[in-house]
């Protein structure tokens, strides 16, 4: 049987079990929510790291400019700046449950509109480098990002900033950003299995493959590579605004440009599910925010080593990501042609 | 920005800044020398580079509190760093040699969180430093004062980095170390044993930035979080010099020194960590425009 045909019922499932899950566990709304915001932020690391082939460990200043223009946007809509900063956000600054979806909804989109014009900014800049550049250049960005971001007045400085109250006429917070956070990751999905499956995943995957020989067939390189990033800026932007308003706080080092965690944790999951996929980072997050929920409050404190060792177990012993395993152990479920020669079965696999 | 006029006002203090910058650039010229090595040598670039640096800081700052000078700890730092490398290229980095590149920086990278988290949990995340008990120069009546321990560590680390090349253009493991730089194959053919060669370049570059590090101990603080900072450093000081160019690796090194000192100085001190980050992308950002102009681009 092929695969393609079981597609309708896990979509069905999958769609089920989200939407009763948050109501069935009222406890873990929080921890559910954030399940989404890896999963988005997996997938569209995996834009550029695994379709392109661009390994960029900067994907978290996205996250972080969502994140500070959603705040800000939220917080200028209806506040005055010194009496918000002065009580903290307090108590007395509540909002009707209209003006917070209000603010929420007009602070993420021009927290996303940010976010892609700064990785169209960025991109035409710096996409033009491959390999090792490429990467370390991201990795300077992202925490260029939290060193600029700490020392700016404006946005709460290195005391960080307070997002407004949730209502609570609009019920349960965790419940509001799960299906928030759910839509995003939906409207992810269904967005790059349609890029995929047209000339732009074609376009990236040559760039991916051999970018001289795609620049020679006439592919324009360069703007297929801003856009993927851009597509990439956006929904980790998106996620990113929601996550600043889940937390009620954000620390420009700790919780914005969060390098060692989510910007680490992107790029591990996108791995660890098999990069270059589809379904890799969807099944990467999943599997690594679940362990991580339940194993992780054992160890005390050296979680951020096991992750730092984690890293260098996948990407040593397993950096096909288990899409790349199943993909080589059962390559037939994928439409592809078995050889008789196990050899050529894998090579057709990847 | 107030602070250029007094830079005008008072002309002494852009001395005071200059001699800073190179005296602490001559320390990041050292651990950018040994990044040089391992990327020319092995193709890896290293981002754990810092945290072997913070690592050899650590060792310096504990022989110190253990009542020794701080100046035994720089070949304590040496020879303990030179091991932990040793022991991860035995471990991880041989496997991801000849792996493509995405391979060996996310692997690099992995280990660069992996010390960092272990020295925030085993060391804490409290700033360090050592007292070296040495005194202040002080010049053009007392307006300009150099602490000793710089112009030391200065003279130190040009030493080191001067062994160390005569170390690589003499002797004979030198050699095969320069042999497996310029064509790993044939140096393996003519019967180079290239996985030792490599096991050494790695251990060496990690008893560069032990002594590196305990000399940044000793004229500056180091807590666990720093080490990405002087990933960046070596890595923009080795992409203006190049690989293999000891002199222009010196130089940049002032130079980086000194703009670092410039504009802690001019910006506030709160943003020269981000001016370092923000040097890099820029620097990156405008060699791969030149290169542009001549349809090439940084690989």
């Amino acid at each position: 049987m092929n695969w393609t045909q079981q597609k309708t019922p896990v979509y069905l499932a999958i769609l089920v079990v989200s939407v009763v899950a948050p109501f069935l566990l009222p406890n873990y709304q929080n921890q559910l929510a954030m399940l989404w915001v890896m999963v988005i932020i997996a997938m569209s690391w995996d834009v550029i790291g695994g379709q392109m082939g661009y390994n960029s460990f900067g994907n978290v200043v996205f996250f972080g400019v969502g994140m500070y223009v959603t705040a800000v946007t939220q917080r200028d809509m209806f506040f005055d700046i010194a009496t918000y900063t002065e009580k903290a956000g307090g108590s007395e600054s509540l909002l009707s449950s209209f003006d917070f979806v209000m603010g929420f909804g007009v602070g993420a989109a021009l927290g996303a509109v940010a976010a892609v014009i700064l990785a169209a900014v960025l991109g035409s800049a710096i996409l033009g480098m491959r390999g090792h550049y490429f990467g370390i250049c991201t990795l300077g960005l992202g925490l260029a990002a939290g060193e600029i971001a700490n020392g700016i007045d404006y946005i709460g400085a290195g005391s960080g900033l307070v997002t407004p109250i949730f209502p609570d006429s609009l019920g349960s917070r965790g419940a509001f950003f799960y299906f928030y956070f759910f839509g995003v990751a939906v409207a992810a999905f269904f967005v790059l299995r349609w890029l995929y499956s047209n000339r732009f995943g074609l376009a990236i995957n040559a760039i991916r493959d051999d970018e001289d020989k795609a620049e020679a067939m006439g592919i324009r390189t360069t703007r297929y590579k801003t856009m993927a990033w851009c597509v990439s800026g956006f929904f980790t932007a998106l996620a990113g605004a929601g996550v600043g308003n889940l937390i009620g706080f954000i620390d420009p080092i700790d919780v914005a440009f969060a390098g060692p965690t989510f910007g680490v944790w992107m790029v591990l999951m996108a791995i660890l599910g098999g990069k270059g996929t589809l379904w890799g980072p969807v099944i990467g997050a999943v599997i690594f925010h679940i362990m991580q929920e339940v194993f992780w409050t054992y160890l005390l404190g050296w979680q951020r080593v096991a992750l730092g060792a984690l890293i260098v177990v996948i990407v040593v012993f397993f950096p096909q990501g288990i899409m790349g395993w199943i993909k080589a152990k059962w390559p037939e479920r994928f439409g592809h042609k078995v050889e008789d020669a196990p050899a050529e079965a894998k090579e057709a696999a990847r | 920005m107030s602070n250029i006029e007094l830079l005008f006002e008072a002309p002494i203090f852009s001395v005071q800044l200059l001699l800073d910058g190179i005296l602490i650039g001559g320390v990041f010229a050292l651990a950018a020398f040994g990044m040089a090595l391992v990327w020319g040598v092995m193709n890896i670039i290293n981002i754990a580079q810092g945290e072997l640096v913070i690592l050899g800081g650590f060792v310096t700052y504990f022989v110190y509190e253990a009542g020794f000078s701080p100046f035994l700890g720089i070949p304590v730092s040496a020879v303990v760093v030179f091991c932990v490398a040793w022991l991860l290229y035995r471990a991880v980095i041989f496997r991801v040699v000849d792996k493509d590149l995405f391979i060996s920086l996310l692997a690099t990278f992995g280990i660069s969180i992996l010390l960092q988290q272990l020295m925030n949990e085993v060391f804490g995340a409290d700033i360090v430093s050592a007292d070296s008990g040495l005194e202040n120069y002080q010049l053009f009546d007392n307006r300009v004062s150099v602490t000793q321990i710089k112009v030391v560590s200065f003279f130190i680390s040009l030493a080191f980095g001067l062994g160390l090349v005569i170390f690589l253009k003499k002797s004979r493991l030198g050699q095969a170390i320069r042999a497996t730089a310029q064509n790993a194959r044939a140096a393996r053919i003519l019967g180079i044993d290239t996985d030792k060669v490599y096991a050494t370049t790695f251990a060496l570059n990690g008893a560069i930035c032990g002594v590196a590090g305990s000399l940044i101990v000793m004229t500056w603080i180091i807590h666990p979080y720093v080490g990405l900072v002087y990933t960046v450093r070596s890595f923009m000081i080795v992409v203006v010099a190049g690989l293999g160019n000891l002199a222009a690796v010196v130089l940049s090194g002032f130079g980086l020194g000194i703009a670092e000192n410039v504009a802690g100085f001019l910006l506030g001190a709160e943003f020269q960590i981000a001016f370092v980050f923000s040097l890099l992308v820029v620097i990156l950002a405008w060699r791969n425009f030149r290169l542009g102009r001549q349809r090439k681009y940084l690989k």
